[in-house]
């Protein structure tokens, strides 16, 4: 009986501490949040350019995360980018002239929504669509467009100078 | 001479076919089985605890230590990028997806697998089986499957503490010893790991427990009843599980790409 007993107490807890583990990692390591996936309202904007952006990524104002991407998909009748997001029913108070740019955390961090509150007295409500949008920037973009300004300022210096009489 | 040569090959190359089918049968015969062993829970209880209570010390002392290893060596090769931050998501990831499952899955064929086939070997050595059998008691009922149950169930867990444990450890090396800031490598570990992630951990382990569990309670049942044969069969055990949890892993991580 005794022993019995030893070896149910030791089962019990691999097993308690086995299904912990699984849910630590589930809840704390992942971005996934349970419990939030019904609340909320949804806003809608497009980008030209979402970049890294990806469903799940925090949507901020101010640095204080108010919700999280849906879902990005290719609208036709646009030819943009429309990203579905899920913002928290705390946050209802959103002016509807904000506007929503992608930045990214860090040099190397994830991309992320923030959110700049524009001045209307009209809050954003459920299934509203976004006005004003900044795409993400897109490191390749800069870089050849600093390099053929670049280019075409040297092809314009020398004439500009000019021979030294 | 090339002839003879010829004729071994196909020889062994049936053999492997003859083993591999032999496998799959068993493993069928298993399968038909699972729900009665359900039913007789008690049973599967007892071998939950001999091949997951008893591997526990083992695997979070060795995730433990793979996780120190990783955030040592995470560290010092992330930080000639300069992106020491990264450390939470790399050890993270390398954790769930990779390290978890299959360093698990190694220690267990080492430590659960080896019990598994010389304890069954030793009963068919000195015919405890075929007792049972006289008993009109089917062994492979009685005794197999709640070991290859027991097996099945342990091992999803233990890879989950060996990966929450190891974590731990490369947070210890990285965050206190090497001065890697807490939040950002809490946050970025966060941002970085999807639920897939998780998830494709999951079903490895899944996996590599069915195939340890099999493997050694196949080698233990079909052991030569002397001395000698059960040493094989165990030896046996830990090298086909070695080598067919990394044949598998590698199949398993192409097809979740």
């Amino acid at each position: 009986m005794r022993q019995t007993r030893a070896i149910e107490l030791g089962t019990g807890l691999f097993v308690l501490l086995g299904f912990a583990a699984l849910f630590f990692l589930v809840t704390q390591i992942t971005n996934r949040e349970f419990g939030l996936g019904g609340g909320g309202y949804r806003v809608l904007a497009s980008f030209e350019q979402v970049g890294g952006l990806k469903p799940g990524a925090p949507v901020s104002m101010s640095g204080v995360t108010i919700g999280h991407v849906e879902r990005i998909d290719y609208d036709f009748s646009e030819y943009k980018a429309r990203v579905t997001m899920r913002i928290d029913p705390n946050y209802n108070r959103i002016p509807n002239d904000s506007d929503a740019g992608i930045y990214t955390a860090g040099l190397l961090g994830g991309q992320y929504i923030g959110i700049g509150p524009g001045g209307s007295e009209t809050y954003l409500a459920d299934g509203d669509q976004m006005q004003f949008t900044q795409s993400a920037i897109v490191l390749e973009n800069l870089i050849s467009k600093f390099l053929f300004s670049k280019a075409a300022e040297k092809q314009a210096d020398p004439p500009a100078e000019g021979p030294k009489p | 001479m090339l002839t003879s040569l010829a004729r071994e090959l196909l020889q062994s190359l049936g053999n492997a076919l003859q083993a591999l089918g032999a496998y799959t049968i068993f493993f069928l015969r298993l399968l038909k089985e699972v729900p009665r062993a359900l039913l007789r829970f008690s049973l599967v209880v007892e071998q939950v605890h001999n091949a997951g209570a008893l591997s526990l010390v083992i695997i979070m002392l060795s995730g433990l230590f793979v996780g120190m290893v990783l955030g040592l060596q995470g560290f010092d090769l992330l930080e000639r990028f300069g992106s020491e931050e990264s450390l939470g998501s790399a050890a993270a990831l390398g954790l769930l997806k990779e390290l978890g499952p299959v360093v698990t899955a190694l220690l267990f064929a080492g430590r659960a697998g080896t019990a598994l086939a010389s304890e069954l070997g030793l009963m068919r050595a000195t015919d405890q089986l075929a007792a049972m059998e006289v008993m009109a008691v089917d062994p492979i009922r009685r005794v197999v499957m709640p070991r290859f149950l027991g097996g099945v169930l342990s091992m999803p867990l233990l890879a989950a503490i060996f990966s929450m444990i190891g974590i731990f450890g490369a947070q210890l090396i990285g965050v206190q010893l090497m001065g890697v800031d807490a939040g950002q490598f809490w946050s970025q570990m966060r941002s970085a790991v999807e639920f897939d992630d998780v998830k494709e951990g999951v079903i490895k382990s899944c996996v590599f427990g069915v195939a340890c569990s099999l493997i050694a309670v196949y080698e233990g049942y079909h052991s030569v009843p002397t001395a000698e044969g059960v040493g094989r069969a165990t030896t046996r055990t830990v090298v086909i599980s070695s080598v067919v949890v990394l044949l598998l892993d590698y199949m398993l991580t192409a097809a979740m790409m």
